[in-house]
């Protein structure tokens, strides 16, 4: 079981609101998920390589031109509340 | 002609030689999902404009224009593709009002090869799920048993082709979300390999896995899908500058002498009678047309699905940090929002909007990724994901294919398995690996349970080798005993 500490400071680093009953149940769920993680702690991987992107990346050149694919207004198309076409949030400082 | 049956190649043939009006396939296809869908639940919205815009393409055709390969062919569209226009929700609330600004590319694709789009299908929340239980928008249903799951993530579209609700359909697969559902519901599902199709336009969940591929009624549909699909695209800098081979013009069922190789770790036991039957069938037939079978081995395959669950969580929580109320999607209610703190005001946001699945997978990504505990879970899962893909190539050097199971058993029952998390995720056991290195991979119907539900068995190739792993599924189902059978509603 993780304890409720920890629930409460990843919850925060997640910015993810729970409530009670979840934290309960997250704690036994994450404890079981990170024990079932155990298995390839025993792995030896000593030099090998993280494996990120599983096939080759090819570099390419490209032009670096300006483009405006989108006006402002489809941008803001989906805002849940704004002005104009500014974003409207909680004061940020 | 049989609309409801025919082919990509027939649909758009008739529609370019005006046999057929892609007017009239579109309100063929629309007359299905008005009268069978209530009972699925496949689509999550349906476009209204679809009739509308297969006139404009009949015009087109009148003019002597060429409308593309697939010309008039009515196409739904998983809710993790951004389309232009269309709600693309992801199955999830926090993106119930989203209409997207642009098409992804591979829908963007399809609609200049010429398909109408008829409506967005259902899924699990974020394609996080492997029953499509987890969609904001419902439960979908499994058209051979309605009581059973279609299996996920990319359920409706798996549902919706296998009740012929449309001619082809759409899903992504992060650890076996197409080929897992495609299995469920007797249908044809290909991941392709990592890089070949752009995901360019589709909802992340983990970047390094997601991979957008077609769900059809036949392995040509599927090759012919692909070629439309796959191919570079200067907005998703993983995708491969390699050409697009011809697939669906190079298909054979003549797999004399190719190397079908069966992996050890996968025949322990342990599948369902009817599942075993069907792989054993499958082999059987390979070998009749004169495939050799070998024996290869990927021992770590054995580890793929806490590795998956590791690699997945980690890059979710880090993708779902977008959705933070205030370029798109919900907002928590706030009376005064001059008086709310930034981080209460993303808190309670991102705690409504997201669903019981996907924050659990938040929570667990964010703790592996947390400050003291990357080098111990997200580096070492990476170190393992090498040491399974460099054995996937070892074994791919004795053998051109590897045949598998898609999944330990058929559909199961809706709510069975939906409050074991852990239970849920062993579902993926035979799908997760082949993300995880990159490679490709497809469910194919060779067989059918007792009680009539559909099985597939899973093809697996190397990197870019899609060729012969359709070739194999094409031998395979030429030769299949559910060739023509068809679930009950439609």
């Amino acid at each position: 079981m993780i304890d409720k500490k920890t629930i409460e400071h990843i919850a925060k680093l997640a910015r993810l609101h729970v409530t009670e009953e979840e934290a309960q149940e997250y704690s036994l769920q994450l404890a079981k998920a990170l024990a079932h993680f155990e298995q390839i702690a025993k792995i030896d991987t000593t030099g090998v390589e993280p494996l990120i992107t599983p096939t080759e990346i090819e570099s390419y050149w490209r032009e670096d031109v300006v483009k405006q694919e989108f006006s402002a207004e489809e941008m803001t198309a989906n805002a849940p509340s704004k002005a104009g076409n500014l974003f409207k949030v909680p004061p940020v400082v | 002609m049989n609309l409801t049956f025919a082919s990509i190649t027939e649909i758009a043939d008739a529609v370019k030689s005006k046999k057929v009006s892609a007017k009239e396939v579109a309100e063929h296809f629309q007359n299905r999902i008005e009268s069978l869908d209530g009972r699925l639940n496949s689509f999550s919205s349906k476009n209204s404009h679809a009739v509308h815009e297969a006139e404009a393409l009949d015009a087109r055709i009148a003019r002597g224009e060429d409308v593309g390969p697939m010309a008039g062919v009515p196409f739904g569209i998983k809710e993790m593709f951004c389309t232009k226009g269309l709600p693309t929700t992801a199955g999830s609330k926090i993106l119930e009002n989203f209409v997207p600004p642009y098409d992804s590319t591979v829908v963007a694709r399809l609609k200049k090869a010429g398909i109408v789009v008829m409506g967005k299908l259902n899924q699990d929340e974020f394609a996080m799920g492997s029953s499509n239980e987890t969609s904001f928008h419902g439960v979908v249903r499994n058209p051979w048993n309605l009581d059973c799951v279609p299996g996920g993530s990319s359920g409706g579209s798996a549902a919706a082709q296998a009740a012929r609700l449309v001619v082809g359909t759409l899903g992504t697969d992060t650890g076996g979300s197409i080929r897992q559902p495609a299995s469920f519901c007797g249908i044809v599902g290909v991941k392709p390999t990592y890089g070949r199709v752009s995901r360019y336009g589709i909802i992340a969940y983990a970047s390094s896995l997601d991979q957008a591929g077609p769900m059809v009624s036949s392995v040509k549909d599927a090759a012919l899908t692909m070629e439309v699909i796959s191919g570079f695209d200067n907005h998703d800098s993983t995708t491969t500058q390699r050409s697009v081979p011809s697939w669906s013009r190079h298909l054979k069922t003549d797999v004399k002498g190719m190397k079908i190789g069966l992996m050890k770790e996968y025949m322990t036991g342990g599948l369902h009678p009817d599942v075993q039957k069907t792989v054993e069938n499958s082999i059987e037939t390979l070998k009749k047309m004169g495939a050799d079978i070998v024996e290869v081995s990927v021992p770590m395959t054995e580890v793929a699905v806490p590795v998956y669950y590791l690699v997945a969580a980690s890059e979710a929580s880090s993708n779902l940090a977008r959705y933070d109320g205030v370029k798109y999607g919900y907002r928590a209610d706030f009376k005064n929002l001059s008086a709310i703190d930034l981080e209460e005001f993303y808190s309670k946001t991102r705690g409504q909007g997201f669903g019981k699945e996907v924050k659990r997978r938040i929570m667990l990504g964010t703790y592996c990724l947390s400050s003291g505990y990357y080098d111990a879970y997200y580096n070492k899962a990476g170190q393992v994901r090498r040491l399974i893909m460099n054995q996937y190539l070892e074994a791919f050097k004795k053998c051109d294919v590897i045949l598998s199971a898609v999944t330990a058993a058929p559909a199961f029952k809706i709510g069975e398995r939906i409050s074991d998390p852990l239970t849920m995720y062993l579902n993926d056991i035979f799908t997760t690996s082949t993300n995880l290195a990159g490679l490709p991979g497809m469910s194919v119907p060779f067989g059918m349970s007792q009680e009539g539900l559909p099985i597939g068995v899973q093809l697996t190739a190397g990197h870019f080798e899609e060729q012969k792993m359709l070739d194999v599924a094409y031998a395979l189902e030429s030769a299949s005993p559910v060739k023509g059978k068809n679930p009950h509603v439609v």
